[in-house]
């Protein structure tokens, strides 16, 4: 028999009987769509958070006061009682520091401010010009904090996006003065907005130079210091040198954590990878039922079409043909089934694109080619029964008894 | 020419403890283009018979030779190719694939065999022509009459050109004159040099063949020719 007649009869057996048919692709489709839009999520889980860590800097380096729980014990660490706090000296030291390209403190507080008559919360951050490099920062209006802010405390200020259509709605906001807790500055700078990210919301932030903020909140001590390393391969050493820094400024004692935001991400980008591969599994199981399914619609075909099995038996098929003539028909199913369900799988993630746009849900190609491969293989394997057991049939058994 | 040579065939059912004796020890030759009936009461083996005949079923013990060949010996798939060139078959049920159009029920042997569409058109066309069905081309078997079906089956039983050609009361399902009809036309083909073997519990029918084959428990209780029949009536 033809390779294309075996594909029409196939075709026009399955077209004949339409509830059974659609019944298997169906299933096939659900399976394949719930792995494609499965791993959609999971993939744009992970892609959401290393996105918005990237979006933090590159190169990052922070360091935190304190020790970290995970530094193992260390016999110093129980006579110490309070952590050395950070201050602006530690950070400007770290320039030393040969692998180090940019430092920027960060003091962070709450205060008010007031412009035109309105008044609101608000967290305020004292850095440097370096913060704008090493967070990535994007301007909307204006400039950012002048170089060389680390010991005089201009009066000036940039503001959010929300900060600044809070005070000044659609007034021009640059150059305009605005108190802040007993200060007065002036706004030079607007941040582009960026919406709710990890970490610190920039839209809600004004950013000071780093003494002013440390006036204004009456303490010397720093919430972090960011770090950026000359390059990719120099933040490990930027990290032991930052270290080694701060232990000899601080008497010897190992009182700060050091992060690096490859390490967390790496930590995530494995966590989600898993979580997406763990999901796929999942789904892929309602591809195994699929399967079944596709073999017991399969063999309830065989069932019903015993006569004319028979019939082409009599007319001289070989039983290979009758196996190729059922597993095709198998393969049909599933591969209508794994197109539909690859189209239904693309559309849901589309909708949740559409929904929700700062989430990025692409299925990953390995999981959509995954998908339709099984849900092929296990067609085929699931129609290899049914198969063989119509080219088993006693011919005159087939024929007669029906 | 010997067609069709069986020696010693036996054939026996289990059924759980007993032994069905379908056929004990046929021996029979037909020539080609002889035109066979084969008579008996039900359960005598006839439909065993030409089961056995038409390769479809494998006897428990003896041989056959088909056109000189020794086919028990044969493989399934040898069987299958066999069945496919040497071997027409027409059912009482007519057994028509319900969803293939007339033609493409006609069309079925040439399809299973391989042979090119282009000659598979042709000739359908010339078998539509030829069994009257030239404007039922398309119609499903639900829209044929039971004469129009028979005609279906016997077009596609005959479109490979087989040396051989089985009926298993092929009239069984029809009415007298549409039967009638059928058997002419199986008629005209045995005419036309096809071996013709026709079970029937129709005396009249069987009357019209020229050799008959009474069955009788699995083993052939008479096997008269016409030619003897004229000779031992006038003797
Ligand atoms: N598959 C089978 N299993 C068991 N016994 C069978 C089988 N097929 C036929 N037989 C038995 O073999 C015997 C002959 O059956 P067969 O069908 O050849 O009779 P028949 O002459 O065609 O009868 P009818 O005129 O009723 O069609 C019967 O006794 C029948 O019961
Ligand atoms: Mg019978």
């Amino acid at each position: 028999m033809r390779y294309a007649d075996i594909l029409r009869f196939a075709r026009d057996a399955a077209t004949a009987y339409p509830l059974r048919t659609l019944l298997s692709v169906l299933a096939m489709a659900i399976g394949v769509a719930s792995v494609v839009l499965l791993t959609a999520l999971g993939d744009g889980a992970r892609r959401y958070v290393v996105g918005q860590f990237s979006s933090l800097g590159s190169n990052l380096v922070i360091v935190l006061p304190g020790r970290s729980a995970t530094g193992g014990f260390n016999p110093a660490n129980g006579i110490t009682t309070t952590p050395r706090d950070l201050t602006v000296d530690d950070a400007a030291a770290l320039l030393r520091a040969p692998a180090v390209q940019r430092v920027a403190p960060l003091a962070v507080g709450t205060t008010e401010i007031s412009a035109g008559g309105r008044l609101r919360e608000v967290v305020a951050a004292g850095s440097t010009a370096s913060l704008m490099a090493v967070r990535n920062f994007q301007l909307a209006q204006g400039r950012f904090l002048p170089e060389d802010e680390w010991r005089s405390s201009a009066p000036v200020a940039v503001i959010g996006m929300t900060i600044r259509n809070d005070m000044f709605g659609n007034q021009p906001a640059v150059g305009q003065l605005i108190r802040l807790g007993d200060r007065r500055l002036r706004v030079i700078g607007v941040l582009k907005s960026t919406g709710q990210g990890v970490g610190m919301n920039t839209d809600e932030l004004v950013i000071v130079p780093v003494a002013l903020a440390q006036a204004l909140f009456n303490s010397n001590t720093l919430l972090r210091i960011m770090v950026q390393a000359r390059g990719r391969d120099q933040i490990e050493a930027a990290k032991a040198q930052a270290t080694a820094i701060l232990k000899a400024r601080h008497g010897g004692e190992e009182d700060v954590t050091v992060i690096t935001q490859d390490a967390v991400l790496a930590t995530f980008d494995k966590l989600l990878g898993a979580l997406t591969a763990a999901v796929a599994g999942i789904a892929a199981i309602s591809l195994l039922v699929a399967g079944v399914l596709v073999m017991n619609v399969m063999l309830v075909a065989v069932t019903q079409r015993r006569a004319e099995i028979g019939l082409i038996k009599a007319l001289g098929a070989r039983g290979s043909t009758i196996q190729q003539i059922f597993l095709v028909e198998a393969a049909m199913l599933s591969l209508a089934g794994a197109v539909t369900g690859y189209l239904l799988g693309q559309l849901g993630a589309l909708v949740l694109r559409q929904l929700f746009p700062v989430f990025p849900a692409y299925a990953p190609a390995w999981a959509v080619a995954a998908a339709l491969l099984t849900a092929l293989v296990t067609g085929l394997l699931f129609g290899i029964l049914p198969a063989r057991r119509a080219a088993q049939l006693d011919t005159v058994d087939a024929l007669m008894r029906h | 020419m010997t067609l069709i040579a069986l020696a010693a065939i036996e054939r026996v059912f289990h059924l759980g403890e007993t032994d069905v004796h379908a056929l004990a020890r046929i021996d029979l030759n037909i020539a080609a283009g002889e035109y066979v009936a084969v008579v008996g009461p039900s359960g005598s083996g006839k439909s065993t018979l030409l089961n056995l005949l038409g390769l479809l079923d494998q006897p428990t013990a003896g041989t056959y030779h088909l056109e000189g060949r020794d086919v028990t010996t044969l493989s399934a798939d040898e069987q299958a190719a066999v069945r496919s060139r040497r071997i027409g078959f027409v059912f009482q049920s007519f057994h028509l694939v319900p969803r293939l159009t007339a033609a493409e029920n006609i069309a079925l042997p040439m399809m299973l065999a391989g042979i090119p569409v282009a000659v598979r058109e042709q000739r359908v066309r010339q078998a539509l022509r030829d069994f009257g069905l030239d404007n039922r081309a398309n119609h499903r078997p639900d829209e044929l009459s039971g004469g129009q079906r028979q005609r279906v089956a016997i077009a596609r039983a005959t479109i490979m050109q087989p040396a051989l050609l089985l009926a298993d009361e092929p009239t069984g399902n029809l009415d007298r004159a549409t039967g009638e009809e059928v058997v002419h036309l199986l008629e005209a083909l045995n005419a036309q040099g096809m071996t013709l073997i026709v079970v029937t519990h129709d005396a009249a029918l069987a009357a019209r063949a020229g050799r008959q084959i009474m069955m009788e428990d699995g083993r052939v209780k008479s096997d008269v020719s016409h030619a003897a029949l004229a000779t031992s009536t006038s003797a």
